[in-house]
């Protein structure tokens, strides 16, 4: 079980719990604002994109090399960014704080 | 104001469950009913012939949205309901149950149906399937569990074909390929990608027969045998059917919509009646960037008229003007196409590997279209480049030691 922490474009907090699959289905399924996930969870459109707060991300780890090419098509793009459809939900991510990226 | 009135959807799939949300967003006070013959909480279309028929998924797993979240944003999910007709004049629908609904705005997000061609026998044969929705996909994977050969035949070579075929493979069938055309992929794509991909299927241990007209299903108890207008024969114990779709019209045709390879839209949306929007799959729509009426079966397509729709409804002109991207998974390929390449002139490849190379394609030396294959940063950068409407050296584009970020022209 892990206790994962979103902070969405209003500055809201929403905290919510999983155990298995990614990152953005446990955001959708809860949904939080500004994860859209169109492609399913493929790596296809980048609309599940976050940044991953400073001192989690040893937990989180980096993008591998498509979602990282993937995550150019957004603007806003930064060390921490990740798109977390590719983070899968697990114990050792227990804690983490995800901000939405999304500004519209 | 919007309080009073409603917005009905006919069609709960991406485009439709997308709209539903996007109105109420939008600011949209009044009611939202989203009525859809399937019975399933709406789901993504794309996993059905890729990972939730190999993997033997969960649908849960792939909902577009949570139940919550249609009480949470007031949309009425009518499921397991056809529409059988829309009175444009009195403004109300008629259910195939017998009961009726008002509306105020109405949008079509009918989609499209698997088209099963006149072969002989089809329709008596047990065992063949199309592929469109997940109850076509969880019948697939009984009759496949219950098959003992595990022989497949798969009529059509397009995207669903193939993914299809692959997904099949991966849970160990022997999968064959008809293709009624020279190649596989002949109508969306070059010869180059079509080439690739047979190899692909092929070192995977998929036989593909090309110039296949398949003309007849025989059928004895559960075995299936099908016949090839050239007198071959394919045993099978399980037929999938892709052979392309026929578009969700009628509602619209009906009561005379302008219809031309599918419904006519503005690029607000708007189909010719004022209060009766479509999106999705089911629209011949303008595009922008390319000059060009188009009908596109995508996600991309879906999602993004949705958003226009409910702004447009909302009182806030849009325009619907995206640039078109589309994904395959095959095996462990990843093809990613942005841009319509229609009517190109010339094509270049950009090779960075054996399973890790683009198609630029283009029409006097604007950039069109990228296919790439296991290749997002091609994707991205042909992306930014059709947005920018780059100039780009070609001689420099096809070699891979120049970075891409330096082929342009300055």
């Amino acid at each position: 079980m892990a206790k994962i922490t979103f902070i969405t474009k209003d500055g809201e907090k929403v905290t919510v719990e999983g155990d298995s699959g990614n990152v953005m289905q446990l955001a959708v399924n809860n949904g939080v604002e500004g994860i859209d996930g169109d492609c399913g969870g493929v790596c296809s459109c980048a609309t599940c994109h976050v940044f991953v707060a400073e001192n989690d991300m040893d937990k989180v780890g980096e993008a591998g090399e498509i979602e990282a090419d993937m995550l150019e098509l957004e603007d806003n793009v930064s060390d921490f960014s990740r798109l977390c459809c590719q983070i899968e939900v697990s114990e050792a991510i227990d804690g983490i704080e995800l901000t939405v990226a999304k500004e519209d | 104001m919007s309080q009073n009135k409603t917005c009905v959807v006919i069609g709960a799939s991406h485009g439709g469950v997308n709209f539903a949300f996007a109105l109420r967003k939008e600011g949209w006070k009044g009611a939202i009913v989203l009525i859809d013959k399937d019975q399933t909480t709406p789901y993504h279309r794309p996993p059905l012939s890729k990972k939730y028929l190999e993997l033997e998924d969960s649908i849960q797993n792939n909902l577009l949205k949570p139940l919550e979240s249609y009480e949470k944003d007031n949309i009425t999910l009518s499921l397991g309901k056809e529409v059988a007709k829309i009175d444009k004049e009195n403004k109300t629908i008629s259910l195939s149950d017998g009961t009726s609904q008002k509306y105020d705005v109405l949008v079509l997000a009918t989609g499209a149906r698997a088209f099963v061609p006149p072969i002989s026998g089809i329709n008596k044969a047990k065992n063949v399937f199309t592929l469109r929705n997940a109850k076509d996909v969880e019948g697939i994977r009984t009759a496949f569990h219950n098959s003992k050969q595990k022989n497949i035949v798969v009529i059509g070579g397009g995207y669903i074909g193939l993914e299809t075929a692959a997904s099949l493979k991966k849970l160990g069938a022997n999968v064959t390929v008809l293709e009624r055309e020279e190649r596989i992929l002949a109508r969306v794509t070059t010869p180059y990608l079509s080439e690739f991909f047979a190899n692909l299927h092929k070192a995977n241990g998929v036989h593909i027969d090309v110039d296949k007209s398949v003309t007849e299903i025989q059928s004895d108890g559960n075995k299936n045998t099908v016949v090839c207008a050239d007198g071959t024969t394919y045993p099978s114990d399980l037929v999938v059917v892709g052979v392309g779709i026929r578009v969700n019209q009628e509602l619209a045709s009906d009561i005379g919509l302008e219809i031309n390879n599918g419904i006519v839209v503005n690029t607000a949306t708007q189909t010719s009646e004022k209060d009766i929007y479509a999106i999705g799959d089911c629209t011949f729509h303008y595009n922008k960037i390319y000059d060009v009426h188009v009908r596109l079966e995508s996600v991309q397509n879906a999602v993004d008229q949705a958003k226009v729709a409910a702004a447009n409804i909302c009182g806030k002109a849009t325009v619907y003007d995206a640039l078109p991207w589309f994904w395959s998974d095959q095996y462990d390929v990843k093809l990613q196409i942005v841009g319509l390449s229609q009517n190109f002139d010339s094509y270049v490849v950009r090779n960075e590997g054996a399973m890790k190379f683009s198609i630029w394609y283009f029409k006097n030396d604007r950039l069109l279209a990228v296919d790439a294959i296991n290749n997002a940063k091609s994707y991205v950068m042909g992306t930014k480049f059709i947005k920018t409407e780059a100039k780009i050296d070609k001689e420099k584009l096809a070699d891979a030691a120049v970075n891409i970020k330096d082929v342009l022209i300055n």
